[in-house]
């Protein structure tokens, strides 16, 4: 029966006012959207990096025009021995250019230019510890034939700063918004204590305990948060269907596919750190700000 | 019952205390009046009494209890075993009289049986039966003053405060609500009236308490105005 009356009363208190309820949902919405957002980054880059570390090569490219066949047995003969190696490969020009036109499928023209005795000769290394690339290359690097040494994990680390980059981004501004939200939530408490100053002051002389009189109004702030976090993990089921899987469908082998059960965990969580977050702030205001 | 041992209260910013170094002490069951000027620290004992405020010196006792340093969760509880009735009744004004009366009952857990139960046998006690619909609006002064009186007496509360309850009603009308306050008075609740009503305190010839300037000066037993 309280229970009734509390609600009722949250009720009653949002609708009151629903400029203001519209306004704290919608921010507490983009919130949290780009909080999601950003956890999800975090995981997708998380998952990149164990399923890209696996395959992660060094390349030594021989001098396309100067290398000769003793130097290529040279190295070939020191890579079977080296306790840093887990297993190369060599690739052959013609193998070079069979790859090339495979990559560069979309852009005929390039490939007519392109002759196979134009692409280097390369040795495909798989470093049992990918962290030993600087020694690892300091053993190749100055040899007869040897044109460069590449890290694939220095490219692909920079695929992942960017997508960082974004992440932090998208948490900053997370933080930015959530603040602006908390403080909508703050300012609605106090036109809704306002607007009930009396049958507070009529609670607090016949002796209402203080959470029966504070409940509706932190409840508000929860209904706020947890609308919003709906609102948001919409907004990012509809961001992966639409942008990951869609727009961004042709990166997916490099990005690696998000799996939905990150997407679905995103509506406890921030359903969770929406009602959490609002409510410990809208009591807070509500105790030591409005003094209710 | 109540006591007040040496109590002294000033309000921040104040060049003077309130009340000073003010000892009383109140027996279950008496009626008492609280009388003085304006500014004289009236309204200041009343608001001790309810621990609205603390005193800056002294002890302030209630029901027995201590309740000058009383933790603050602990006050709503403490706030039902006294009813409190104002000079401006204090009614909700979008709810009835039954409504405003039941809405003491519901904001402390009871359920709308235990409501539907009491609160029209308190209407009828203070002479409301009948009007329990109407809005505040729709009611007299004195009518609006006895749904204050039954919302502040629904519990059966042990003390009974009343902050100039006659302030805003007619010479006669206050003569009713005293009546009321006296039947409840009967009823065994202990009564403190603060009041600057010579009219009242003389037809009633209770214990009288004067106050000036945050000093006691007078204490008679069935004192008059003066």
């Amino acid at each position: 029966m309280r229970l009734k009356y509390v609600l009722s009363e949250v009720a009653v208190g949002l609708w009151r006012n629903v400029t203001m309820t519209i306004a704290m949902i919608i921010t507490m919405a983009v919130s949290l959207t780009l909080l999601g957002a950003s956890v999800l980054l975090y995981l997708q880059v998380d998952k990149m990096r164990q399923v890209y570390y696996e395959q992660v090569e060094v390349t030594i490219f021989l001098k396309t025009q100067e290398s000769s066949t003793a130097q290529r047995d040279a190295i070939d003969a020191d890579l079977k021995v080296d306790e840093l190696v887990d297993t190369y490969d060599f690739e052959t020009k013609q193998e070079a250019y069979e790859r090339f036109k495979e990559i560069y499928s979309a852009v005929p023209e390039l490939i007519a230019q392109t002759k196979p005795e134009s692409l280097p000769e390369s040795f495909r290394v798989k470093l049992k510890n990918p962290d030993t690339f600087n020694e690892f290359s300091a053993r190749y690097k100055g040899r007869e034939g040897v044109d460069t040494i590449i890290d694939q994990k220095a490219l692909v680390e920079k695929v992942f700063s960017v997508i960082g980059s974004l992440q932090t981004l998208a948490l900053i501004i997370a933080i930015v918004q959530g603040v602006a939200a908390l403080m909508l939530v703050i300012n609605t408490i106090q036109i809704a204590a306002y607007s009930k100053r009396r049958e507070v002051a009529v609670m607090k002389l016949v002796g209402a305990s203080n959470w029966f009189i504070q409940a509706p109004f932190v409840l508000e702030a929860v209904a706020a948060g947890l609308i919003g976090a709906i609102f948001a993990y919409a907004t990012l089921v509809i961001a992966k269907i639409y942008v990951f899987d869609g727009a961004l469908e042709p990166l997916t082998a490099v990005l690696t596919p998000m799996p939905w059960g990150n997407v679905h965990l995103m509506l406890p969580l921030l359903a969770g750190a929406g009602t959490i977050v609002s409510s410990v702030t809208g009591w807070f205001a509500l105790r030591f700000y409005i003094r209710v | 019952m109540i006591a007040l041992e040496h109590v002294t209260k000033t309000y921040p910013k104040a060049s003077r205390p309130s009340i000073n170094d003010v000892s009383v002490s109140i027996e279950k069951g008496e009626f008492v009046f609280f009388i003085g000027p304006s500014g004289s620290g009236k309204s200041t004992i009343v608001k001790l009494l309810l621990r609205e405020i603390q005193p800056t010196k002294g002890k302030v006792y209630v029901n027995s209890r201590e309740v000058g340093n009383m933790r603050s969760w602990r006050i709503p509880h403490f706030r039902r075993s006294i009813g409190c009735v104002f000079q401006d009744f204090r009614l909700l004004p979008n709810r009835t009289a039954y409504e405003n009366v039941a809405f003491a009952l519901e904001v402390i857990g009871k359920t709308q049986a235990v409501a539907r139960r009491v609160v029209p046998e308190v209407l009828e006690l203070v002479g409301l039966g009948g009007k329990e619909h109407r809005y505040p609006q729709e009611l007299s002064g004195g009518e609006q003053q006895r749904v204050a009186v039954a919302r502040a007496f629904v519990n059966r509360p042990l003390i009974l405060l009343a902050d100039e309850p006659t302030g805003n009603l007619d010479p006669d009308t206050s003569i009713e609500i005293m009546r009321l306050l006296d039947r409840i008075n009967r009823t065994g609740t202990t009564v403190v009236m603060v009041t600057h009503d010579s009219n009242i305190v003389n037809q009633m010839r209770r214990r009288v308490v004067e106050i000036e300037t945050g000093k006691i000066v007078r204490d008679q037993p069935r004192g008059v105005y003066g």
